[in-house]
C-alpha cells in the first residue's frame, strides 16, 4: 500500500508539471503580446518591457518554466498586477469560501441522491424506479448555471426564501449558512443524479450477492437487509467517487460564485480575466489543478485500501 | 469500407433500419429525438421563423414581457428575445458541430496512431492525453481567454483541446483489441499499407463508441459555450448566445423574471434531448453497455 501511495503521488506531481507546461507553452504559441493585451494599448513600449520583466517573460521558455515550478514549490505565485499583493496570500483568503460551497454542493448530493439510488434499486422496475433515472439524467444534462440562475430568481428574487447575494456576515454561522444553501443547490444537482445512478448500480450489484442471499434466508427483514448490509456495501465505491466529485466540484463553482455574488476562487480567476491579470489567472488554475489532481489521488488511494486489486493495477 | 458490393449494402441496410425502429422505440429517445429535431430545425429556420430583426433596437419597449409582439418579451435594449434565441441556437449548433467534429476527427487519428503506432509514440500521446484530462475544463479555459482575449474561436480551440483525449483513449483502446484480429493480420499478411488498414479497415470497426460519446459530448459543448458567455467571456455582443442572454437577463434580474427564463428554456431543452437521445443511441448501438434494467 505505501509502495502503491509513493508512485501514485509521483504520478499526481508529474500530471500537474506536465500540465502546468503545456499551459505555458500553450500561452506562449498563441499570436500575441500577453504584455501588450494586458496593458492596453495605450501602454508604452517601456511599461511593456516592465511588464515582462515583472511576470518573467523577458526570459527564455523553458528558465520560465523552471523558475515558475521553483516558486510554486517554495509558494510563490506572483503578485497582483494592480494592487501588487502577493497571489498567494488573496487565495488564502478566498479558497475557504470555494471548499465550503463544493462541501455544500455535496451534501446536496448525498442527501437527495444516495437514497434515490437506494429506492431505485430496491424498488427496481417501479414506477417511481423509472421517474428516478429519467430524473437523474436530467440533473446531470442541465447546466449548473442555469439551475443557479433559476433558484435565485425563484427562491430569492420572487419568493425571497433565500438571501440572493454575499457570503453572509463574516462572524455569524448561522446567515453563513443560510447563504449556502442555494449556491450549493446549484453546484450540487448535477451530482445528484450521478449519486443516484452510481448508488442504484452499485446497490443492484451487491444485492445479487451470496450473502445478501444469505441474509434474506435467515429471513432479516428487506429494510435491515438493505440498510444495514447492502448500503454499507454499496456506498464504499461511493466514497471513491465522491472524492473525485470534490476536484470538480471546486471548479464547477465558478459559475455559482458569480451568479450569488460569493467571494471565492471561481469569482477571483473570472474578475481577473477581465482586466487580464495574469498571475491571479495562473496562480487559481495552478490551485483547482492541484486541488483536482489531490482529490483524484485521494479517490484512488481509498479505492486502492478497499480493493487491493487495483494496486496491482499501477 | 470501399469496395462493399450490392449483396453487402442489403445485408447491411437490414439492422440499421431495424436500429432506428428500436430507437423510436424507447420513448426517451423518441423524446430526446423531438427535442433535438426542434432545436435544429429552429435554429436552421431562424431567419424564416424569427419574426423580428435580432439586431433591432426598440428602446421604447425595453424588457417588456411576452406579447403576441414580442413571444418572450425583449432584452434591455428592446430586442426581441425570441429571434435572439432562435439566432442563439445557430451560434450553439456551430461551436458543437465544429467542436465535437474536429475532436472526433482528431482524436480518432491520434488514438489510433497511439494504439497501432510504436509504443514510445503511445506512451508519449498518453503522458499529453493525460496532462490535458488533469486539468478542471473551465479553469482552462479561463487561462486561455487571458492570453488570447475572448472569441467564438476560442471556445472552439479549447473544446477541441480539453475533449480531443477523451476520444483519442477511446480509439486507442478499440485499436488495440481490433489490431490483432484475424482480418487485420490477413490484411497485413496480403501486403496493405499502414494508412489502409488503419483508415479502410480499422475505422469502420472502431467508430461507433465515438459516435455515442460525440452525442453525449454535444450538450457538453454547448454549455461550456453558454456558461462562457454568460460570464461574458464568450461570444462578442451583438451575436447572440443563449449565454449572453442569460448574462442580459441575470443583469435585470429585479426588473423582469423574463429574459432569465427564456434564456434558460433552450438550453434546457438541447441538453436534455442531446442526453436523452445520446443514452437510447448507446442502448441501441452498444447493448454492452446497457445499464442493466
Amino acid at each position: 500500500m505505501l509502495f502503491y501511495t509513493i508512485k501514485r503521488l509521483g504520478l499526481a506531481i508529474l500530471i500537474v508539471c506536465l500540465a502546468m507546461l503545456m499551459l505555458l507553452s500553450a500561452i506562449h504559441l498563441v499570436p500575441g503580446d500577453p504584455a501588450g493585451i494586458a496593458l492596453g494599448p495605450r501602454a508604452t513600449p517601456e511599461m511593456r518591457a516592465e511588464f515582462r520583466a515583472l511576470m518573467g517573460m523577458d526570459q527564455p521558455f523553458f528558465m520560465q518554466y523552471f523558475r515558475f515550478l521553483g516558486n510554486v514549490i517554495t509558494g510563490d505565485l506572483g503578485v497582483d498586477v494592480w494592487s501588487r499583493r502577493p497571489v498567494r496570500t488573496m487565495i488564502g483568503e478566498q479558497l475557504p469560501h470555494t471548499i465550503a460551497l463544493a462541501m455544500t454542493g455535496l451534501g446536496w448530493a448525498i442527501v437527495l441522491g444516495i437514497p434515490m439510488g437506494c429506492y431505485s434499486a430496491v424498488h427496481r422496475n417501479s414506477v417511481l424506479d423509472k421517474l428516478t433515472g429519467v430524473l437523474s439524467v436530467g440533473c446531470i444534462a442541465i447546466p449548473s448555471f442555469i439551475v443557479g440562475l433559476y433558484a435565485l430568481l425563484l427562491f430569492a428574487v420572487e419568493l425571497k426564501i433565500f438571501p440572493a447575494i454575499g457570503a453572509g456576515d463574516a462572524g455569524d454561522i448561522r446567515d453563513q449558512l443560510v447563504h449556502l444553501v442555494l449556491p450549493g443547490l446549484a453546484v450540487g444537482l448535477g451530482w445528484v443524479g450521478y449519486l443516484a445512478r452510481f448508488v442504484r448500480t452499485s446497490m443492484l450489484e451487491v444485492m445479487g450477492e451470496n450473502h445478501i442471499r444469505m441474509a434474506r434466508a435467515y429471513g432479516l427483514s428487506n429494510r435491515r437487509i438493505t440498510y444495514i448490509y447492502a448500503l454499507k456495501l454499496a456506498i464504499l465505491p461511493t466514497v471513491a467517487l465522491l472524492g473525485v466529485g470534490v476536484g470538480s466540484l471546486i471548479s464547477g463553482a465558478v459559475f455559482a460564485e458569480i451568479i450569488f455574488a460569493r467571494p471565492g476562487i471561481g469569482k477571483m480567476v473570472v474578475d481577473a480575466v477581465n482586466t487580464r491579470n495574469y498571475p491571479i489567472v495562473m496562480g487559481g488554475v495552478l490551485v483547482t489543478t492541484m486541488l483536482f489532481a489531490l482529490s483524484t489521488l485521494i479517490s484512488d488511494l481509498i479505492a486502492a485500501w478497499l480493493d487491493p486489486r487495483i494496486r496491482q493495477g499501477l | 469500407m470501399t469496395d462493399t458490393t450490392p449483396s453487402d449494402v442489403a445485408i447491411r441496410q437490414e439492422p440499421r433500419f431495424a436500429r432506428l425502429r428500436q430507437l423510436l422505440r424507447d420513448p426517451l429517445g423518441c423524446f430526446g429525438l423531438v427535442l433535438v429535431l426542434l432545436i435544429i430545425l429552429s435554429a436552421i429556420g431562424a431567419d424564416i421563423i424569427a419574426p423580428h430583426d435580432y439586431k433591432a433596437l426598440d428602446v421604447k419597449s425595453r424588457l417588456a414581457s411576452p406579447s403576441w409582439d414580442h413571444l418572450l418579451g425583449t432584452d434591455n435594449l428592446g430586442r426581441d428575445t425570441f429571434s435572439r434565441i432562435l439566432h442563439g441556437g445557430q451560434i450553439a449548433l456551430y461551436v458543437a458541430l465544429v467542436s465535437v467534429g474536429s475532436s472526433l476527427l482528431l482524436g480518432l487519428v491520434l488514438g489510433m496512431l497511439a494504439g497501432y503506432g510504436p509504443s514510445w509514440l503511445d506512451n508519449v500521446l498518453m503522458w499529453f492525453f493525460d496532462s490535458v484530462r488533469a486539468f478542471p475544463v473551465i479553469m482552462f479555459a479561463l487561462a486561455v481567454i487571458t492570453v488570447v482575449g475572448p472569441s467564438l474561436e476560442t471556445i472552439i480551440f479549447v473544446v477541441i483541446a480539453t475533449t480531443t483525449p477523451g476520444y483519442a483513449r477511446i480509439a486507442r483502446a478499440s485499436t488495440l483489441a481490433t489490431k490483432n484480429t484475424e482480418f487485420i493480420l490477413a490484411e497485413r499478411a496480403l501486403g496493405a499499407g499502414v494508412p489502409r488498414i488503419m483508415f479502410s479497415h480499422l475505422v469502420p470497426n472502431i467508430v461507433q463508441p465515438l459516435l455515442i460519446l460525440a452525442s453525449m459530448d454535444i450538450p457538453v459543448v454547448i454549455t461550456i459555450e453558454a456558461g462562457l458567455s454568460f460570464l461574458g467571456l464568450g461570444v462578442k455582443p451583438p451575436t447572440p448566445s443563449w449565454g449572453s442572454i442569460l448574462n442580459d437577463g441575470y443583469g435585470f434580474i429585479r426588473n423582469t423574471p423574463w429574459l432569465v427564463v427564456a434564456g434558460g428554456i433552450p438550453l434546457i431543452i438541447t441538453t436534455l434531448g442531446f442526453t436523452f437521445l445520446g443514452e437510447a443511441l448507446r442502448d441501441v448501438l452498444d447493448p454492452k453497455l446497457k445499464k442493466d434494467r
